[in-house]
């Protein structure tokens, strides 16, 4: 089976899809670069092409880990195999 | 891959070398456009680089002017410079400038000529140019004669996962071997500056990167409107799934792979602390970064890009690489180097790498990049606040 999400880091709370979309209620496989290790997660939403994917439940107040780095807080809360983007994640810069 | 020791190039009078041979017409002003651009279209063989501005600008503002009026003309891949401008002594200043080179260079006002007149005798100084530089051929030249500028553009989160840690891969191979690298972008390393600021060779390389990217943040702080987000990141950006500013700053972060900056440029400013990886303050809007890259001597650029940027530029070859499969598919023409294999997990980062390696000595010695081929000269001068 080929990869569906790559992972940067195994601190990492999302994953970037890299085929052409997944579909809600797919089984996907997970890539962690970090380690070369693999895990599987069953999506919620359809997400396209490099869009990211929580893998685990996150509340609002919350910090998005990627590349092992703060990327942002969740602004609404997302499940575990939903599409993480700008709808429930801003950055805490600007 | 073992990599090659040489390319060929066209070695120039004070010792660097060019990938590329130009015969340019710098226009000073925006007024001297029409000019610079007559002349163009009369001698085959040389372009103009038309831009808008050098009028009433003042301080910082027109030392930068000039700083990138002159270092475009003393790039290395440029073998002869005419200079147009309105005025004699901003002319003069340029064209001085671009003599301490040992190139070719003239320089040509237009009060007291008019167009036609000075567009008469710059033709005739042009074809001469032209026709010598025509007969200049490339050389080997050491791989360290290689100048190589970054910048990433309409960057996905491909291009944080693949196309930006291969740019990275070629810097950690090509770094001990004496090349000069320069990457920037100092608003898109907001989020990643304190990551960033450890990448510093020196104490006092940290603590100027720190200083330059706080007074740029100041900067964006003072002038944001809510609609700073919608610029940074780009619709493109977004639509590529890439969701915050941080997330495109660890992004961006990766093409200077393990290498660590041993200074911090000015816009424009020409690296002097030898070979090694630089940062320079710079927009991180493509043709502007590019424009400032090639100003401070850079003779070649990669330019990882995700949603498919088209950038180019008048005098530095511009090689574009991606990883996003669906950019190849619907834009190849644009792409130079595809690493979209990388996603697949049927190539890893060092092959990717060996593959941008081997395209940009292709480059260097002279293929055309896919910007070249399709016309893009971007040359888009920097201003850094009104002029009087």
């Amino acid at each position: 089976m080929g990869t569906d999400i790559i992972i940067h880091d195994k601190k990492d709370n999302v994953g970037v899809v890299v085929i052409e979309k997944i579909a809600p209620k797919q089984e996907c496989a997970c890539w962690i670069m970090e380690d070369d290790s693999s895990i599987n997660i069953q999506s919620v939403d359809e997400i396209p092409l490099g869009h990211k994917i929580a893998m685990i439940d996150l509340n609002e107040g919350d910090t998005i880990l990627k590349y092992g780095h703060d990327i942002g807080k969740v602004v609404k809360s997302i499940k575990k195999g939903e599409h993480v983007h700008v709808h429930n994640v801003k950055t805490k810069k600007w | 891959m073992e990599i090659p020791k040489s390319f060929l190039g066209y070695k120039r009078e004070n010792g660097r070398a060019g990938t590329r041979n130009h015969v340019i017409i710098l226009p000073v002003d925006d007024i001297s456009n029409a000019c610079a651009e007559a002349v163009a279209n009369n001698i085959k063989g040389t372009i103009a680089l038309p831009h808008s501005y050098g009028r009433l600008q003042f301080g910082a503002d027109l030392e930068l002017h000039f700083r990138t009026m002159i270092g475009t003309g003393c790039n290395p891949n440029v073998a002869a410079v005419i200079v147009i401008g309105i005025e004699p002594k901003w002319t003069k200043k340029i064209v001085d400038g671009i003599a301490k080179t040992g190139k070719p260079v003239e320089g040509f006002h237009i009060e007291r000529t008019g167009d036609i007149g000075t567009t008469m005798k710059a033709s005739k100084k042009a074809q001469e140019f032209v026709m010598w530089a025509s007969e200049k051929q490339r050389e080997e030249c050491p791989l360290s004669d290689l100048w190589i500028s970054v910048k990433c553009g309409e960057s996905d989160t491909t291009s944080g996962l693949a196309a930006n840690p291969t740019v990275g891969n070629l810097m950690d191979k090509l770094e001990p071997l004496g090349v000069h690298l320069c990457f920037g972008e100092t608003s898109e390393l907001t989020g990643a500056e304190q990551v960033c600021a450890t990448r510093g060779a020196t104490k006092e390389a940290s603590e100027k990167f720190m200083k330059t990217w706080s007074s740029y943040n100041d900067f964006i702080l003072k002038e944001a409107t809510d609609d700073l987000s919608e610029s940074q990141p780009t619709a493109g950006n977004i639509a590529g799934g890439l969701t915050t500013i941080e997330e495109k700053a660890f992004g961006n972060f990766q093409k200077i792979g393990n290498c660590k900056f041993i200074d911090v440029l000015e816009p424009a400013e020409e690296p002097t602390k030898g070979k090694g990886l630089y940062f320079m303050d710079t927009s991180s809007a493509a043709a502007e970064c590019v424009t400032l890259q090639a100003a401070a001597g850079f003779n070649i650029h990669l330019f990882p890009t995700g949603q498919g940027n088209i950038v180019g530029n008048p005098i530095e070859p511009v090689v574009k690489l991606t990883a996003n499969p669906l950019t190849v598919k619907g834009m190849g023409e644009h792409i130079d180097c595809d690493v979209s294999k990388i996603l697949s997990r049927e190539m890893n980062l060092s092959e990717a790498g060996d593959e941008l390696i081997k395209t940009t000595l292709r480059v260097a010695n002279g293929r055309l990049t896919c910007a070249e081929a399709l016309g893009h000269k971007e040359f888009v001068m920097t201003k850094l606040y009104r002029s009087a």
